[in-house]
C-alpha cells in the first residue's frame, strides 16, 4: 500500500511537471504598418500578453487596443475612438495551436504554422500564419509577421481618408516569452 | 490504512487539479493575468474641440501641433440689425482667427484676433488632472485657464481709453467628466475681472457658471450646447443677458466643423460671460428677441513638430 502510495504521488507529479510547459509573457511588442501614398502609419503596442502550452502546442495572445502607441495623438484618438472603438471593443484576441516540433529544452530555431482564431472589433477570423519560435538557454522567443485586412473586420475607413490607410496592413509579433 | 487512503487521494487529486488548470484555456489565463495587471488609462476624446461652441472644453492641443481655429458668427438672425433688410444676419460677419499651440501634451498657448471690436485675445492653458477608466481612479479631466483680452476698436473716449482700460482677464477651472462614449458635461466655474466698468456701481470682479455638453448622434457627427449663468447683483447699469449657444459638430480627419447658434456676438469670454464693455454694446443678446447668431466654428490641425519617420518593424 506504501509503495502503491509513492507511486502514485510519482506519477501524479509527473503528469503535473508533464503539463508544465508553460512559457509566457506580459510584454510581448506587436507592431502594425499602413503604407499608403499619403503618410505611412505606424503603432506599436509593447503590452500585449501570450502564453505558449509547449505540450499541448497551444498559443494564445490578447492585447488592449488602447496600448498602441501612434507618432500623432491625433492618429491614436482616431484609431481608439473611430475605427476600433476600443470603449466598446477593448482587446484584441488570438487563440490557437501550432504544428511543427519544437523541443522545448534544446536550443535552436524552429519553424512553426499557426493556426487559430483572431477577434478583433468583436469579429473572430480564422488565420493561418507561418512563424518562428527559437530556444536559447531555456528562454523561448517568438516571432511572425503577417497581414490583415481592416475591412475583414468590419473596420470601415470613410472614403474621404481611405487613400491614407492601406488596405492590407502588416502586423509584426516579438514576443519573449519565460517558464510559467 | 485510512490516512494512506486520504494521502493517495490528495495526491491524484493535485494531480488531477493541475490537469484541469491545463484544461481550460490559454485565454483564459492570459485575460486573468491581465485582469490583475490593469492599470488605468486616461479617458481620450471628451470633446472633440477645444470649443464646446464659445466656451474652452477641457481638451489641449497636443505636443507639436498647431491648431488653426476659425470662428465665424452672421448678424443676428432678427433684431434691430437683422430681419429681411439685412438677409437674417447673413449681411454682416464677425470671425475670430485662432492659433492655439502643444507645447506639451497637458499645455496649450494659444493667441486669436476678433474682429468683435477689434479685439486681441491670449491664453494659457494646462491640463491638471485627467479622467481615467476602469474602477474610477479619477473620475474628472480638470482643466485651468488664465485668458487676456484687448479691445482695440477707435471710439470717442480714445484719448481716455489706454490699454489697460481696454483690458480685461478671465480665470477658468474646467471640469468635465466623460460619462460614456455618447455623452460628456463640463463645468466651468468663471471669474473674470474688468479694469473698467461702464458706472462705477458695476462690480470689476464678475463672477460666473459655466456648463455644457455633448451628445454623439454618430461616430462623426455630436449636438453641443453651452449655458453660461452670470450671478445677479454684479453688472447694474445695463440688462444682462445669459450666454447660450448650441452646436451641431462634425468631424472629418483632421477637421473639426461646427455649425452654431449662440445670442452671443462676440467670441471672447470676457465680452460673451460679462456683457460689459465700457462705452459700447454688450455682446450678447436675447434668444427671445432674436438676438441670434448663426455661424460655424471650423478648427485644423497641423503637425508642427513632425514625429520621426519610423521605419516599419522587422523580424
Amino acid at each position: 500500500m506504501k509503495k502503491l502510495t509513492i507511486l502514485l504521488i510519482l506519477i501524479a507529479s509527473i503528469v503535473s511537471t508533464a503539463h508544465a510547459q508553460l512559457f509566457m509573457t506580459k510584454n510581448a511588442f506587436v507592431n502594425f504598418y499602413s503604407k499608403a501614398a499619403l503618410e505611412d502609419i505606424t503603432a506599436d503596442n509593447n503590452q500585449a500578453y501570450s502564453i505558449i502550452d509547449g505540450t499541448k502546442k497551444n498559443i494564445a495572445f490578447s492585447l488592449l487596443m488602447k496600448s498602441f502607441i501612434f507618432q500623432k495623438q491625433l492618429m491614436q484618438d482616431h484609431f481608439n475612438e473611430n475605427y476600433v472603438e476600443s470603449d466598446k471593443y477593448p482587446k484584441a484576441v488570438f487563440s490557437g495551436a501550432y504544428t511543427g516540433d519544437v523541443t522545448f529544452d534544446k536550443d535552436g530555431v524552429y519553424k512553426i504554422i499557426v493556426k487559430g482564431n483572431l477577434t478583433l472589433h468583436n469579429v473572430t477570423r480564422v488565420i493561418e500564419l507561418p512563424a518562428t519560435l527559437e530556444i536559447k538557454n531555456g528562454k523561448v522567443s517568438g516571432n511572425a509577421q503577417f497581414t490583415i485586412k481592416p475591412e475583414d473586420y468590419n473596420i470601415s475607413i470613410p472614403s474621404v481618408v481611405r487613400d491614407n490607410i492601406a488596405k492590407e496592413l502588416t502586423v509584426t509579433i516579438k514576443a519573449n516569452y519565460i517558464a510559467h | 490504512m485510512q490516512i494512506k487512503k486520504i494521502i493517495c487521494l490528495i495526491a491524484l487529486s493535485t494531480g488531477l487539479q493541475q490537469l484541469y488548470a491545463q484544461d481550460s484555456t490559454l485565454l483564459a489565463t492570459l485575460n486573468d493575468s491581465m485582469q490583475t495587471n490593469a492599470k488605468p488609462m486616461y479617458v481620450t476624446g471628451t470633446f472633440k474641440a477645444i470649443y464646446i461652441v464659445n466656451m474652452q472644453t477641457v481638451e489641449v492641443i497636443p505636443k507639436g501641433v498647431l491648431n488653426f481655429e476659425i470662428q465665424h458668427r452672421f448678424g443676428e438672425i432678427s433684431g434691430p440689425t437683422g430681419g429681411a433688410y439685412n438677409f437674417y444676419g447673413l449681411d454682416n460677419a464677425t470671425l475670430r482667427l485662432g492659433f492655439d499651440y502643444g507645447i506639451t501634451d497637458r499645455f496649450t498657448v494659444g493667441v486669436g484676433r476678433s474682429s468683435y471690436l477689434k479685439t486681441f485675445d491670449g491664453y494659457l492653458k494646462y491640463k491638471f488632472l485627467r479622467q481615467t477608466d476602469g474602477n474610477n481612479k479619477m473620475p474628472v479631466t480638470v482643466t485651468g485657464v488664465a485668458y487676456i483680452a484687448t479691445y482695440t476698436q477707435h471710439t470717442i473716449d480714445d484719448s481716455f481709453l489706454t490699454v489697460p482700460y481696454r483690458t480685461s482677464y478671465s480665470l477658468q477651472v474646467l471640469i468635465a467628466r466623460k460619462f460614456s462614449r455618447n455623452l460628456s458635461l463640463q463645468l466651468a466655474p468663471t471669474y473674470i475681472h474688468y479694469n473698467l466698468t461702464p458706472t462705477p456701481q458695476d462690480k470689476n470682479d464678475v463672477f460666473a457658471l459655466g456648463g455644457g455638453g455633448r451628445v454623439k448622434i454618430s461616430k462623426r457627427m455630436s449636438i453641443e450646447a453651452e449655458y453660461n449663468y452670470l450671478f445677479d447683483g454684479q453688472i447694474v447699469s445695463q440688462p444682462t443677458h445669459n450666454s447660450f449657444s448650441f452646436g451641431w459638430g462634425i468631424e472629418t480627419g483632421g477637421h473639426v466643423f461646427q455649425l452654431v447658434f449662440s445670442n452671443s456676438q462676440s467670441m471672447s469670454q470676457t465680452q460673451y460671460v460679462g456683457q460689459s464693455i465700457h462705452g459700447v454694446d454688450q455682446s450678447t443678446g436675447n434668444w427671445g428677441d432674436g438676438n441670434i447668431y448663426f455661424g460655424f466654428n471650423l478648427s485644423r490641425f497641423f503637425n508642427v513638430n513632425k514625429p520621426k519617420e519610423k521605419a516599419p518593424a522587422k523580424l
